[in-house]
């Protein structure tokens, strides 16, 4: 690697305050750890849902699970990787970074920002708990489509059903204090110098991410107390057999739980955008492009979520309106995936594990929207409808591309939040049995859906047994992968060798500050001067301030 | 060779540059160029208008909902022998007082600008009044309807939506009484007129969604 950032030596060992993280903690980067790990404990428990899954799908016939709890598996794996797993880690890496990128000292409401995530644990708790009910979970499915979702035995006002939605209303609640808290923090809190062009992109990503949340997850909210007041209180919204309409529920839903998916993903992409370019010593290609195209992937998906409903239906009209708005979310996904090619195109890779998972993350991130742009056209999705083919493509998007980009981001930054390494080797190991098994797992059902294999049916036809059987084999690899990154971790946190400010030589406010960063993040508010990403680029890294810090200071405050 | 000094306003929109000929109002959302963090009273202030926007999706997908159930089920809207929420005195002066007392929060809210504390607090018990009676009114109204929450259509979404905005209106008074506890204890309002001015900012969201609500729920004749 280059050395044009000097380094400096390991200060003395950090002091043991493991006790901060399970208190309640207004700074913004012990909360940021606590949402985190939380979201990893929820990660294990619906991987372990997973594997019982693809358990019960190793053969044809119903032999491990009965049919209810089998149900119940597929909607808990669901809404818990989604509710539980993505969306509060990246909550949790947001609330780390965010602050740290744009040079402030803490969020702009550490109250808020603590009682968001003390939501979180209760709501998951409240979810898994279901299981301990008489009747079981919830078992329509993580969208909890009506008329399915209120069938529930008649007298049990405490069913499943109601605990995933009070749950799932705790968790949105927490959701939307969050994206006040992010998007307040990103408008107000910059350091002098930080316009919104010299943001990186991952702040860009995390913006478009919860002002995504703030728009659309409201309308997510109302529909489950709609759902609530059908299930529990004798309203009549959603009851087609007295005049509801079970469709008003669709439309409400998925114009959350489309952008969803871009909620999930745009963070991911902001991952890509920080590790590609520290690990090819390139600057990163096309930073504007990049930074305006994260909004117009929020901007358009907001206009996208019928395309989940062209069998509800719709008029054809409707059909062709949103087709063309589903397949325009290509256009700014796809500068996006160039910017990283060109990032990383004929550049010096150096492939340390972080590098290894954005690198793998972004490669299947291709088979994951092609997919997606496949099944944006009317014609193909009517015919894969249901089928394991949509069950391939959404994990290709949330596994294969978001998980991965979450691992990268927890290798990339591992010394900065502990102020430890990890130990490479158990990292790369970790990187093969994860993409080896993501796409053993996930690949097979793009063929399996393409022959017609349906969805969420715990037995199947004879003739799809040998696509689900190594598809099963890679879910256990899978969960095996998952034991030498925890035992990386560990280890690596309680006994790993000390990590200097910079590691990898990055360029980004965070690295400007010690590892682990002091209790205000910077020992003074720093004053930016050049934009992000000016990795080899004498043009900036030569660049001595020809007027005081202080003169520039006032210059900025005069406004 | 390449030594040239990087200004602050290199970024090709220039927010900067033009920024300054905003309107003070539409400068809280453009804040730009950084080094903003200590403007404490504008942050928050910032947070809990953008927090009033997410709430307001609430309101608009339930008035969604109403709106596309009626329209698509305007033949089993009333149950047989029921006649709906009528336009009654009741109603008009609920709003009426409702509405006005938008009026007396926003004159409560300069009178604490002026540091009137006393007027201030006048005013402020007056908007309290202003909106418990409203809550009143609405639970007298409740109880004088034909129908429940689980008739029809129809007593389902009148019920939702005049509900969930009582369920506001009760949330404001709190919030203003929570504030006007807080004037009589001293050394409060040196920082705490972010609280007034959010309840302000609130009450007049209470005020706006029920301009909409009334408009649909009581003016709207097939």
């Amino acid at each position: 690697m280059t050395h044009e950032i000097r380094e400096t030596a390991p200060p003395n060992e950090p002091e043991n305050n493991w006790r901060q993280y399970f208190k309640f903690n207004t700074d913004h980067k012990a909360i940021a750890v606590q949402y985190m790990v939380t979201a990893f404990i929820f990660f294990l428990v619906g991987g372990l849902l997973a594997m019982l899954i693809r358990a019960e799908l190793i053969t044809p016939a119903l032999n491990v699970v009965d049919r209810p709890l089998y149900n119940g598996l597929f909607t808990l794996h669901g809404t818990i990787m989604i509710f539980l797993w993505i969306i509060p880690f990246n909550a949790g890496i947001s609330n780390y970074l965010v602050p740290l990128m744009i040079g402030a000292q803490d969020m702009a409401f550490p109250l808020l920002n603590a009682i968001s995530f003390w939501m979180i644990p209760p709501g998951g708790i409240l979810l898994i708990s279901s299981f301990l009910l008489p009747n079981g979970t919830a078992q329509s499915g993580w969208w909890s489509y009506p008329p399915i979702s209120l069938q529930i035995p008649p007298g049990q006002p405490i069913n499943g059903e109601c605990l995933w939605i009070i749950s799932l209303v705790i968790i949105g609640i927490s959701s939307i204090m969050g994206a006040v808290n992010f998007v307040t923090t990103i408008f107000w809190m910059r350091a002098p110098g930080m316009s919104f062009f010299r943001m990186p992109v991952f702040v860009w990503s995390a913006l478009s991410a919860q002002l995504l949340q703030l728009i659309n997850l409201p309308a997510l909210t109302g529909a489950l107390i709609l759902l609530l007041l059908d299930l529990n209180f004798g309203t009549q919204f959603f009851k087609p057999l007295e005049n509801g309409d079970p469709i008003i529920y669709q439309h409400l839903f998925w114009f959350y739980s489309h952008p969803a998916v871009y909620i999930m993903a745009l963070p991911a992409f902001g991952i890509f955008a920080e590790v590609l370019p520290a690990f090819s010593r390139n600057p990163l290609f096309g930073y504007r492009s990049l930074a305006v195209a994260s909004l117009g992937i929020a901007l358009v998906s907001i206009f996208v979520w019928v395309h989940h409903m062209f069998t509800s239906a719709t008029p054809s009209w409707m059909r062709i309106l949103f087709m063309f708005t589903s397949m325009l979310v290509a256009v700014p996904t796809g500068v996006k995936a160039f910017g990283w090619t060109a990032t990383i195109w004929k550049s010096k890779l150096h492939l340390e594990t972080p590098m290894l998972f954005a690198m793998g993350g972004a490669a299947m991130f291709l088979l994951g929207g092609v997919t997606g742009v496949m099944l944006a056209a009317v014609p193909f999705d009517i015919h894969v409808h249901n089928t394991y083919f949509v069950v391939g493509h959404f994990h290709y998007i949330v596994f294969n591309t978001i998980t991965m980009a979450i691992f990268a981001a927890i290798y990339f930054w591992f010394p900065k939040i502990t102020g430890r390494m990890y130990a490479e080797g158990w990292g790369k190991l970790h990187f093969w049995l994860t993409f080896i098994g993501a796409n053993l797992t996930f690949f097979p059902m793009l063929p399996l859906g393409l022959q017609g294999m349906v969805r969420r049916i715990s037995s199947y036809d004879p003739q799809y047994q040998d696509g689900n059987v190594i598809s099963s084999l890679g879910a256990f690899l899978l969960g095996v992968s998952t034991l030498p990154f925890i035992a990386n971790m560990v280890g690596s946190w309680l006994y790993g060798q000390r990590a200097v400010n910079n590691p990898w030589h990055a360029t980004g406010l965070e690295w400007t500050t010690t590892s682990p960063p002091p209790r205000n993040n910077f020992a003074e508010i720093p004053v930016v001067k050049r934009p992000p990403y000016d990795y080899g680029n004498p043009k900036y890294s030569v660049i001595e301030p020809t007027e005081s810090d202080e003169q520039r200071r006032r210059e900025i405050w005069e406004r | 060779m390449n030594r040239r000094t990087i200004y602050i306003d290199e970024s090709p929109i220039r927010f900067e540059r033009w920024r300054k000929y905003l309107p003070s109002w539409l400068k809280r959302f453009l804040p730009s160029g950084g080094g903003n963090a200590e403007d404490h009273h504008g942050k928050a202030i910032f947070g809990f208008i953008v927090f009033l926007l997410s709430e307001s999706i609430i309101f608009l997908s339930f008035i969604f909902t109403y709106v596309a159930l009626r329209l698509t089920h305007s033949q089993h809207w009333l149950p047989p022998g029921i006649s709906g929420p009528q336009l009654s005195t009741l109603v008009l002066i609920n709003t009426v007082v409702l509405l006005s007392s938008s009026l007396i929060v926003q004159s409560a809210e300069n009178a604490l600008q002026h540091s009137r504390l006393n007027q201030f607090r006048w005013l402020w018990l007056l908007t309290i009044g202003m909106g418990s009676y409203f809550l009143i009114g609405q639970g007298i109204e409740w109880s004088k309807l034909d129908f429940g929450l689980s008739t029809g259509l129809v007593g389902s979404t009148f019920y939702l939506l005049t509900g969930f905005h009582s369920l506001h209106v009760l949330a404001g008074v709190i919030f203003m009484v929570t504030m006007l506890v807080r004037s009589f204890f001293p050394g409060n309002y040196h920082q705490g007129y972010f609280g007034v001015s959010a309840a302000t900012l609130f009450w007049h969201f209470v005020d706006i969604v029920w301009v909409f609500l009334f408009s649909i729920l009581y003016l709207w004749r097939d």
